[in-house]
């Protein structure tokens, strides 16, 4: 089997209940429930986790740096959307 | 030491022996698996069998209570006083090879493992109820691979295809019980393999059907493992896994 011919999968560990799954890594594997059985002996094999996610990462959908332009720098003039913006009425300790 | 006890002692070193030779040969995939997961999937699965060859053995030195430990036991026995089943210690093979007799050894964990989960010795028990986990993942990964190698490409048809041919006659022996197992199983210690069978030829028949592999004739069995008697790989084997300690006896790092 030639490693350049399997597919790469990402995988997404949550690390306890109640918490995100986190990407962790990539692998490759020849399809997602083989993938998943990898993800299984190469990163959690020390309890780090509770669930394990794993997607095709030509199925991942990512921005370019090309785009940090218009993606990311609009919101710096607009700090109307950051909470911090507004003075808090005093009987408000902490938000 | 009473007979019971003395039964007690010697299905513990056989039962870590089949886990050790096993763990051994797996572990011997290790750097040389077909692509880096597969190498540390390999290896993870080699050391749940050394896991459980080590839990044996200490329960066995702990029963036995001369002053054996568990290193004595797996460095310092020859070839005749292994108790292993032969297909364990067969050399690894092709990958094809190497996960045939892994689904045919897993496929008789998960039903012994699960029977002797009940034992009436609690230390034999909670080393199963342990291995039934591990045995399960085992179970999952070896019968992926071989409908994955069975149904692929005509090479692994046919790599697959031999090597359930070259291994179907060790499987006899793991159902072939002697006298003084049955008198544990008797005792509510050891589990009856001889009725496991069924099961396991059920799952071997539905894994293969799927991976559009033949069933091979039932015409010939080796066995002999349990008395001691095995095939010229074992002393190979042992050489290589006791050198060290029949080189420089009690050396540790």
């Amino acid at each position: 089997m030639n490693q350049q011919n399997l597919p790469l999968f990402e995988v997404f560990i949550r690390s306890s209940r109640g918490l995100d799954h986190r990407h962790v890594g990539s692998l490759h594997a020849e399809d997602p429930a083989q993938a998943l059985d990898y993800a299984r002996d190469v990163y959690l094999r020390r309890s780090e986790g509770v669930s394990i996610w794993v997607v095709r990462s030509s199925d991942i959908t990512a921005s370019q740096e090309s785009d940090v332009e218009s993606f990311c720098e609009p919101m710096d003039d607009k700090p109307y959307r950051h909470a911090t913006h507004y003075k808090l009425p005093k009987e408000v300790d902490n938000m | 030491m009473s007979p019971q006890k003395e039964a007690l002692l010697n299905y513990c070193i056989a039962l870590g022996d089949d886990a050790l030779t096993l763990g051994h040969r797996l572990s011997e995939w290790c750097r040389n698996g077909p692509f880096l997961e597969e190498d540390l999937a390999l290896t993870n699965v080699s050391l749940d069998f050394i896991g459980r060859a080590r839990m044996f053995y200490s329960h066995a030195a702990e029963i036995e209570g001369q002053g054996r430990s568990e290193d004595d036991i797996a460095f310092l026995r020859d070839c005749r006083e292994y108790r292993n089943f032969l297909i364990n210690e067969l050399p690894n093979g092709d990958f094809a090879f190497t996960m045939a007799r892994q689904l045919m050894v897993d496929a008789f964990d998960m039903g012994f493992f699960t029977g002797l989960a009940k034992s009436g010795d609690p230390m034999l028990a909670a080393i199963a109820a342990k291995a039934v986990k591990e045995s399960r993942y085992h179970l999952r990964r070896s019968q992926d691979w071989i409908i994955r190698l069975g149904d692929g490409t005509e090479e692994s048809h046919e790599r697959t295809q031999n090597a359930f041919n070259q291994l179907w006659g060790y499987a006899a022996e793991m159902f072939e019980m002697a006298d003084e197992e049955q008198k544990l199983v008797d005792a509510g210690i050891a589990v009856d393999r001889s009725a496991l069978k069924a099961e396991w030829t059920s799952t071997m028949h539905a894994v293969l059907k799927q991976a559009t592999l033949a069933i091979p004739t039932d015409d010939w069995a080796i066995g002999g493992g349990r008395d001691g008697r095995h095939t010229e790989h074992l002393g190979f084997l042992l050489a290589e896994f006791q050198y060290l300690q029949r080189a420089y006896p009690g050396q540790q790092w």
